[in-house]
This record gives structure tokens, sequence and C-alpha cells, in this order.
């Protein structure tokens, strides 16, 4: 499972990051990479500011004047904050949060929103695009014959995952999950772990989970975040198996506190 | 056995004394409207026919009909619509969905406030200044339905941010996520969930003008012209002002004639409100979220 990404170049480069709200520090001096065709995760306990990671990623500050973003994080070597059109820097990164959000119009119109906006405009093609990313998100089959219904009055995890859907029409280079199953039942959870798995082989993935077997699952490498503090980055499996250079992180993944 | 304690019996008798205490307040409330609408279809209603709505005044406005009173209130009401619904919403919009929260944005919001509270005669003057004088509309139905404009710009901008306050936040944030700019997000997200909502809250205030009297009395409505008007260039009657003087300044006025006026005015307010009533059942037939 874990594949070597060692020689690969880093997708995304964190360096010195450090983010407030109000003054009051959410996350200070992180510094990690995220390799190209990895699935990243990310494990601590709530309020350990992984979260404000992957807004700062996707330039979500511009949506709130308290929060302030210092240091760096760059995509192909590029600083996020430096690119002049953060519009097209949205549309390469796919963001799924953990409070899923069906918009108020057809299933078909929320996942045909984004590549519309993108400029795509003929149906057959919109079609081709609805019905793959409704499968990856297995949530076809249970919406198919019902695709002029509106998203926003499906269940809490079929919204969940027409969330995802909709962040995988973007056709994203970097898709950034933050607890994802959190609304998803554990059955629908496992099928979309297995798109994931198949994902990386065309995109970065970054996990947030709660769940630290299921960063266990997925993960190649992991970091462990705790109240505001990088602590560490590894091999997952390092992690789980006694390698971890923290002893704060044995005792997490373990279940000892957390 | 599971059995109610006194405390639980005497949460219950409070319950109910709350209870009706709100009831009876909001029985208070209708009251008034109650005995006003029935008053007025009492001594008005026999006034009220066919050629009271279709003929013009006649014998010093003691007889005949209100026709061209109403047909320049409709008039007044339509073009201060005209001007103020884009203005107001595009003030809105710049306000709710685009201003950052800034002391520029605050005191904007502020003078929006206190405009609102601006006496009506004071906004005549205003009127009188710049459309009739200034802009030398003058005394017409153009300078007085701007005057109005003006008046109810305040109350348009503060019904339509609420409307587009009622659509969730998160909405936006996930079209934002998608890349979407704030414009794509306003025509994809925003208004098409908020539309009903502005529209109803903005022809409930602007139809509210139908009422006034001072701003359109010194800037384009007439005491006695029994002829409809062309052109917005032209003055003409409105029903308030008709009822104003009916009521004051004319003698020997039968006294069902008044009361027949202010019941057209009425019905007509209250027809507007229905037309936006209905907009809000065409536009949001059922619970979107
Ligand atoms: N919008 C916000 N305003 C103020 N403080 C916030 C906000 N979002 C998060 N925080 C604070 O930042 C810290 C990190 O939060 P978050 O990134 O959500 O952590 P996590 O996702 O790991 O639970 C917490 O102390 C939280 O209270
Ligand atoms: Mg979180």
């Amino acid at each position: 499972m874990v594949t070597p990404t060692r020689d690969r170049q880093p997708k995304v480069q964190v360096r010195d990051l450090s983010i407030h709200y109000g003054g009051k520090a959410a996350l200070a001096g992180a510094t990690f990479e995220i390799h190209e065709h990895e699935i990243f995760g990310i494990i601590g306990p709530a309020g350990s500011g992984k979260t404000s990671f992957l807004r700062a990623m996707n330039r979500m500050d511009l949506f709130n004047p308290a929060m302030e973003v210092g240091g760096e994080i760059s995509m192909d070597g590029k600083d996020v904050r430096k690119w002049k059109n953060v519009y097209a820097l949205r549309r390469r990164i796919g963001v799924v949060f953990p409070l899923p959000v069906g918009l108020p119009m057809s299933i078909y119109e929320n996942v045909a929103l984004a590549p519309r906006l993108g400029g795509t405009r003929k149906r057959a093609d919109l079609d081709v695009i609805v019905e793959r990313c409704l499968t990856r998100a297995a949530l076809w089959d249970e919406v198919k014959d019902r695709l002029d219904s509106l998203g926003s009055l499906l269940s809490g995890g079929q919204q969940q995952r027409l969330t995802i859907a909709r962040a995988l029409s973007q056709e994203p280079e970097l898709l950034l999950l933050d607890e994802f199953s959190i609304a998803v039942d554990p059955v629908t959870t496992m099928k979309i772990e297995d798109v994931l798995k198949e994902l990386r082989q065309e995109l970065t993935i970054v996990l947030v989970t709660n769940l630290v077997q299921q960063a266990r699952r997925l993960a190649d490498r992991t970091a462990f975040f705790l109240t505001g503090e990088l602590v560490e980055v590894a091999p997952t499996e390092d992690l789980f198996t006694g390698g971890a250079s923290d002893e704060r992180t044995t005792a997490y993944v373990e279940g000892r506190f957390g | 056995m599971f059995e109610a304690t006194e405390l639980n019996h005497r949460n219950q008798r409070t319950e109910k004394l709350w209870r009706l205490l709100f009831l009876m307040m909001t029985l208070l409330l209708i009251l008034p409207v109650a005995v006003i609408l029935t008053v007025l279809v009492v001594k008005g209603g026999p006034s009220l026919s066919i050629d009271f709505l279709f003929t013009e005044p006649t014998q010093g406005m003691t007889a005949g009909g209100i026709l061209p009173a109403l047909v320049g209130t409709v008039w007044l009401v339509v073009v201060a619509l005209i001007a103020s619904v884009p203005i107001g919403v595009a003030a809105a919009l710049y306000l709710s969905e685009y201003a950052p929260d800034n002391w520029l944005t605050r005191i904007i919001n502020l003078a929006i406030i206190n405009l609102a509270g601006v006496p009506s005669i004071v906004h005549a003057l205003f009127g009188v200044g710049a459309f009739v004088a200034f802009f030398r509309f003058g005394t017409s139905i153009l300078a007085a339905s701007l005057t109005l404009a003006v008046m109810t710009l305040p109350v348009v901008i503060v019904s339509t941010r609420e409307a587009l306050k009622a659509v969730p936040q998160a909405f936006r944030e996930a079209c934002w996520n998608m890349g979407a700019t704030r414009w794509q997000t306003i025509r994809k997200v925003v208004l098409p969930n908020s539309v009903s909502g502005i529209l109803t809250g903005v022809i409930l205030e602007v139809s509210r003008t139908a009422g006034e009297t001072a701003p359109i009395m010194f800037t384009g409505a007439a005491f006695f012209l029994p002829f409809l008007p062309q052109s917005v260039y032209d003055q003409t009657m409105a029903l308030s002002l008709h009822l104003f003087v009916v009521s004051t300044q004319v003698p020997d006025v039968p006294e069902g004639l008044p009361f027949g006026v202010a019941l057209v005015l009425i019905g007509l307010v209250l027809s507007m409100n229905a037309v936006s009533i209905g907009f809000r059942m065409v536009l949001r037939g059922k619970k979107k979220w």
C-alpha cells in the first residue's frame, strides 16, 4: 500500500505556517511537505488546527477578516497567497468540509456547476462528468433516477457524498477532505475510501480525519497536529508500529488520549 | 409510577398564563385594524360603484368619481418602483455580498438607517429642490415619483438585505470554494433563492408610499385636475392628496365620499400586497432547504 514517495517533487510545501483568529493562535510554525500523488493524512484532537490548515490552503482566509495567515504555503512551488487569480487557484483545489452542503439546485446542477463555471457547455460532456463524479462519490445508484430533485433535500449522508462529487467535478489536482466520514455510514465510507485509493493515481489528497484507523488504512504519510503544533510527520505505518519519534504521537494513535 | 410534582403543576400553570398574555397582546394588535376596516366599509361602502371608480370628480369634487386620482396614484407608485428597485437592490447586493466590514461600510449602514428616519416632509422639500428645480422636471409625476423613490430607498435596501441574509452563508462558501467569483455565486445561488423575498419586500415597501401625501404635494400632485396623465412629465391627482382635500379643504362634501376614497386607497395598497404575496408563492413554491 505504501508507495515510495521520496523521489517525487513536493506538491505542497508548507513553511513556518502560522494561523491566528483575532490574535489567538490556531497553528504555529508548521513546516512540512505533501508529495504528489500521495494521500497525506492529518490527525489530531479537536481544536488542533487541522481545519485551519485546509482553510489557509484554499485561501478561505479571504472569507473571514479575523483569520490571519503567516508563513508560506506553496503549491507547485508558488505561494498560494501570491496567486493573483484566487478563483483559478480554488478551481484546482477541491474541498470537502465536515458539514455537508447540498446547494439548493438539482442534484445534476450541483455537480455540473463547477464544470459550467469552468466553461463546459455541452450537455453531453456535462452528463459524462456528472455520472462519473456521482459514481466515484458512491451516490450514483441512489440518485440516478432523480437527478432533477433538489440536492439540498437529500439526507445528510447523501449530501456529504454530493459535496464530494462536487469537489471532484472541478477535476482538482489537490483534494482536501475534512472528516468527510462524519455524516456517512460505515459501508459507504468504505466505498469512498476505495475510490480515494484509486484517485491517488490522478491527484494528491489531504485527508484530515478524526479516525486514526482511517488514516492508517489510507494515508501514505501522516502528520500529527496537537493544539496548534505540528508534532511530527512520518510514513503512516511507522506511526502505528512504534516508530513515532514523539511519545505523544504514540499515545494518541494508541488511543490513550485525544 | 410517574407522578407529576407540585413544581410540574406550577410550571404548567405559568406556561398557560404566559401563553394567554401573549395571545391577548396579539388580539389587541388586530383590534384597531379591524375597527378601521369596519368603519371604512360601513361608511364608505355605499359610495363605491363602478361610476365612482371610473369617472372624474364633478361639482367642485363634491360629486362624481375618483378616476384621475386612482390612475395618478398607480402612475406614482409604478414609476417610484421602477426608480428605486434597481438602485436599492444593487446597493443591497453590494453591501451584503461585496462590502468588506470596515469603517466606510459601517458609516454607510448607519446613514441608511438614519435616512429611513427622515420625516417625509423633509424628503418633500428635498424633492422640490432636487427634482423640480435643479433637474428641471417641474412639478410632475417624475419629480414626485423620484421623491417617493428616494424616500423608500433605505427601506428597500434594508428589506432586500434581509432577503439576502436568509440565504445560508454555507451556500456561498461552498460556491466560492469551487472557484466561483462573488458575481457567479450571486447569480447561481444567492439571487435565485432570494428573488421572491426581495420582490415581496420591495413591493410591500413601495406600495406603502401610495398613502404618502407630503412628498408628492409640492412635487407633482395636483389639487384638482380632471384629466388622466399622458406622460411622466404631467402633473396628476393622487388618492392620498384627494382624500386630504375632500376631507378638509372642500365644503359640502357628502359624508360618505372621503370614506369611499380611503377605502379605494386601502384596497389599492392591499391589492399590491396581494401581488407581492403572489410573487412569493409563484417563485418559492416549496421549501428548498
Ligand atoms: N472561525 C474561527 N474563529 C475563531 N477561532 C477559530 C475559528 N476556527 C477555528 N478557531 C480556533 O482555532 C483553533 C483550531 O481550530 P481548527 O482548525 O478548527 O481545529 P481542528 O480542525 O483540528 O479541530 C481552535 O482553538 C478553534 O477554537
Ligand atoms: Mg476540524
